[in-house]
C-alpha cells in the first residue's frame, strides 16, 4: 500500500484521455446520471428550502458532535449494540479483525463501505487470512477485478458491459460474448446468494446514526446489506463519526435529499434503520476518526465533515467526468474526495484540489450545501503556502509574480512574446509548454492593449478638440 | 480502549462555537398533490405494481391468478393462510432461501417516493421481504401519507428493533448504467392498496 507510487491526477487523467471514445462515453453516461438528478430535484417544491435545512443540521451536529457522540454511544449500548472507537484506520482494521477472530470466523461479507476503502481493510483482513466479498454488484465486479471503486455511488461506472461479461466470463464462468446486464446481474445474484447464505459475519456502512435514538440506517438499492445483516450472526457497522444526525426526525431530511441527489431515484430501494440485534445475534457498531477531528479543527475545511456521500458533485464535476474516478488515487474521488484527502495526507495528496475548473458546479448541486469549490480554491494556497506543489509550477509562479509586479518587464515581455510567437512560433508551441499541451495558442494582435489604448486615446482627445 | 477519550478530546477541542440551532422543520412537507395518484405513479416509475383491492378476498384471488402456489409461499396475515404459511417465524433464517413470494403488511406509505415502513414486528422475520424471488405488500388507502416529513412524524418514538422503507423491487444499474430489477432481493413488487 504505502510502497506504491503515487501518480499524479493530471498524469493518470492523460492517460484515461487516450481512449478518446471511451472519455466521451464516461462524460456522457454521468452527465445523464446529473440530468436525472436535476429533474428529480425539480420535481420537490421545497428542494432548496430541504438543502438549506440540512446544512443547519449539520453545522449544528458539527458544533456538538461531542455531546452528540456521546448521546448516541449511550443509546446505542442501551439496544444491545457493542461500541468500538477506531483512532486511524489500522485500529479500525484491527477491531474488525478481532469480532472476526474472538468468533473464529475466516470469511465475511461485506456491503458497499467508503470507510473501509479508506481504511484498506480489505487488505488488511487478506493478510490475516481472511476472506472478503463485496456484494454490491458494482464493487463485486471491480473487487474481481482487483481494483479500486471509481466512484462511491457507482463503483464500476468507468466499465461497459463487455468489461463485465468478460470478468464473470473469467470467474463465475459465464458465456463468452454475452454482454447482457439482465444475464450478468443474475450471474452474480446467484453467486452472491449462495456467500449471503453461508457467511457468519456481515460488514456494512453507515450512512446516518441518530444520536437520540442510537439507531444507524444503511441505504441500498439491491438489499445486499439486508440479505447479508440479517442472514448473519454477526454484524459489523463502520462509520466515520460526522455520519451522525441529532434526531429520527432528522432522516426525513436527508432521505429526501440523498437518492435524489445521487442518482436522482425519490429514494433508494431500502432505507434500512437497525436499532438492535435479532435475539441472540451480535451487532457492533465501530466509530471512526482517521483525521476527521483534525478536519473538524480546520476553520476553512470543516464544512466538508456535513458531506453525506451522494457523489452529485462527481457526476457534475467536468474534470471527474473526463478524467476517471481512478485518476484521484484516493479512495473517495472527485471534487469532495479533493477537499478530504489533503487533510489525510497534504503531501500524497496535493495535486487533488488543482484536479478542478472551479466552475463551482459541485457546490450548486450539493445536498448540504458544502462550499466544495472554495474550499478547493483554498486548499491550492495553502498547498502552495507549505510547499507541495510541483517545482516547474512553482517557478512558474514566482516568475509570474515578478512580472506582473514590474511595468517595464511586464512591457519587455509582452513585446518579446508576441515577436517570439508571430516569428518562431516553435520556441512556444511546443511540448515543453504545458499550455501549448492541451491548446491552440492564439494569434498574435499586432499591439498590446497598452500600445492601443495609447493611441486610441489620443486620437479620441485629438477629436474632442476638433 | 482508551482511543475513545482521545477522540472525544481531540473533537471537543476542535469543533467550532454553536453556529446553528436546530432548524424548523414545521417548514417542510407543505406541498400539496394528490397522494393516490402521486403513490402509484411514484411506484410504477420505479419499478412496482400498484394493484387497487377492496378486500382480503381480492388479494388472494390475485396471488392465485398470478402465483405458482406449488411454491413456497409465506405471509404475516392470518387473513392469507390459504395461500401462504404463517408457520415460519421461528425457523432459521436461511432456510427461507426458497421462498417465491412473501406477504406482509406495511404501516404505512409515502407518496413522494413510493416507499412503504415495515419493521420487525410485522415482518415475521427481518429477511422475509428480502430473500424471497417476489414481494407483495398491503398497505392501506387511508394509511399512504404524503412525504417522508409525515412519515417521521408518525414514526415518532416508535419501538422497533428493525424498520425499513421498501420502495420498489431490489435493483441495480451498476452495469452500464442499465436497470435491472432483482439484484438480491425480490425480483417484483406488488403493492396491494386495500380500501
Amino acid at each position: 500500500m504505502s510502497s506504491e507510487k503515487i501518480i499524479q491526477h493530471s498524469e493518470a487523467a492523460t492517460k484515461f484521455n487516450k481512449d478518446v471514445e471511451r472519455v466521451n462515453w464516461h462524460d456522457e453516461t454521468l452527465w445523464f446520471v446529473r440530468a436525472k438528478r436535476d429533474k428529480s430535484a425539480h420535481q420537490i417544491a421545497d428542494w432548496e428550502l430541504l438543502r438549506e435545512t440540512a446544512s443547519q443540521i449539520k453545522f449544528n451536529v458539527l458544533s456538538n458532535i461531542h455531546d452528540y457522540l456521546v448521546e448516541f454511544e449511550a443509546n446505542a449500548q442501551r439496544n444491545g449494540i457493542i461500541v468500538h472507537w477506531a483512532a486511524d484506520a489500522k485500529e479500525h482494521n484491527e477491531i474488525v479483525h478481532s469480532i472476526m477472530a474472538k468468533h473464529d470466523v475466516k470469511q465475511m461479507v461485506k456491503s458497499k463501505s467508503m470507510l473501509t476503502e479508506e481504511c484498506h481493510l480489505n487488505d488488511y483482513l487478506a493478510e490475516k487470512g481472511i476472506e472478503v466479498i463485496d456484494s454490491d454488484l458494482g464493487e463485486y465486479i471491480v473487487q474481481l477485478r482487483k481494483e479500486p471503486p471509481s466512484h462511491i455511488v457507482l463503483p464500476a461506472i468507468h466499465l461497459k458491459k463487455e468489461d463485465v461479461s468478460e470478468t464473470f466470463h473469467e470467474h463465475l464462468g459465464t458465456e463468452k460474448g454475452n454482454f447482457n446486464p439482465q444475464y450478468l446481474t443474475e450471474s452474480a445474484r446467484h453467486s452472491l446468494r449462495n456467500t449471503f447464505l453461508t457467511r457468519k459475519v456481515a460488514l456494512t456502512g453507515v450512512n446516518f446514526a441518530v444520536a437520540e435514538t442510537g439507531e444507524f440506517v444503511v441505504c441500498t438499492n439491491e438489499g445486499n446489506a439486508d440479505m447479508g445483516a440479517h442472514l448473519a450472526d454477526v454484524h459489523i457497522a463502520c462509520m466515520g463519526f460526522e455520519k451522525l444526525i441529532p434526531k429520527r426526525e432528522h432522516l426525513g431530511v436527508f432521505l429526501r435529499l440523498l437518492a435524489r441527489s445521487a442518482t436522482g431515484q425519490p429514494i433508494t430501494t431500502f432505507s434500512s434503520h437497525f436499532k438492535k440485534p435479532r435475539d441472540g445475534k451480535e451487532m457492533h457498531i465501530v466509530i471512526v476518526d482517521n483525521g476527521r477531528s483534525t478536519q473538524l479543527g480546520r476553520e476553512d475545511f470543516r464544512n466538508s465533515l456535513k458531506c453525506i456521500r451522494c457523489g452529485a458533485c462527481m457526476n457534475t464535476c467536468p474534470v471527474y467526468r473526463r478524467s476517471g474516478g481512478h485518476s484521484y488515487h484516493n479512495a473517495v474521488a472527485g471534487p469532495i474526495g479533493s477537499i478530504l484527502a489533503p487533510n489525510l495526507d497534504m503531501s500524497k495528496n496535493a495535486d487533488l484540489p488543482f484536479a478542478s475548473t472551479l466552475c463551482g458546479s459541485c457546490t450548486n448541486v450539493c445536498p448540504v450545501k458544502i462550499d466544495i469549490h472554495d474550499q478547493l480554491y483554498k486548499w491550492r494556497q495553502v498547498l502552495v503556502k507549505e510547499g507541495h506543489t510541483p517545482t516547474a509550477k512553482t517557478v512558474a509562479m514566482k516568475t509570474m509574480a515578478t512580472v506582473l509586479a514590474n511595468p517595464t518587464v511586464f512591457n519587455i515581455a509582452g513585446k518579446s512574446g508576441r515577436f517570439v510567437m508571430k516569428n518562431i512560433p516553435g520556441m512556444v508551441s511546443n511540448k515543453m509548454n504545458k499550455w501549448y499541451d492541451q491548446r491552440e495558442m492564439p494569434d498574435v494582435p499586432e499591439q498590446s492593449f497598452r500600445e492601443w489604448y495609447k493611441k486610441n486615446s489620443r486620437e479620441s482627445k485629438e477629436k474632442g478638440n476638433e | 480502549m482508551s482511543s475513545k477519550g482521545e477522540i472525544l478530546k481531540r473533537i471537543k477541542a476542535n469543533q467550532p462555537e454553536l453556529v446553528s440551532e436546530l432548524p424548523d422543520l414545521n417548514l417542510l412537507g407543505s406541498e400539496q398533490f394528490d397522494v393516490l395518484e402521486t403513490y402509484k405513479t411514484v411506484l410504477k416509475g420505479i419499478g412496482g405494481d400498484p394493484v387497487e383491492v377492496a378486500n382480503y378476498d381480492e388479494i388472494i384471488n390475485y396471488i392465485k391468478s398470478n402465483y405458482n402456489l406449488e411454491k413456497r409461499l409465506i405471509t404475516t396475515l392470518p387473513e392469507l393462510s390459504e395461500i401462504a404459511s404463517l408457520d415460519w417465524k421461528a425457523v432459521d433464517p436461511h432456510s427461507l432461501q426458497d421462498v417465491e413470494l412473501t406477504v406482509v403488511k406495511a404501516h404505512f406509505g409515502v407518496a413522494e417516493n413510493s416507499g412503504l415502513w415495515v419493521t420487525d414486528d410485522i415482518l415475521g422475520q427481518r429477511v422475509a421481504p428480502f430473500i424471497a424471488q417476489y414481494l407483495a405488500i398491503i398497505v392501506h388507502k387511508k394509511d399512504l401519507i404524503p412525504t417522508m416529513q409525515q412519515a417521521y412524524q408518525r414514526i415518532g418514538n416508535m419501538e422497533y428493533g428493525f424498520g425499513t422503507f421498501i420502495a420498489g423491487p431490489s435493483k441495480t444499474a451498476d452495469i452500464e448504467q442499465s436497470l435491472v430489477l432483482g439484484a438480491h432481493g425480490a425480483r417484483g413488487l406488488i403493492v396491494f392498496l386495500l380500501d
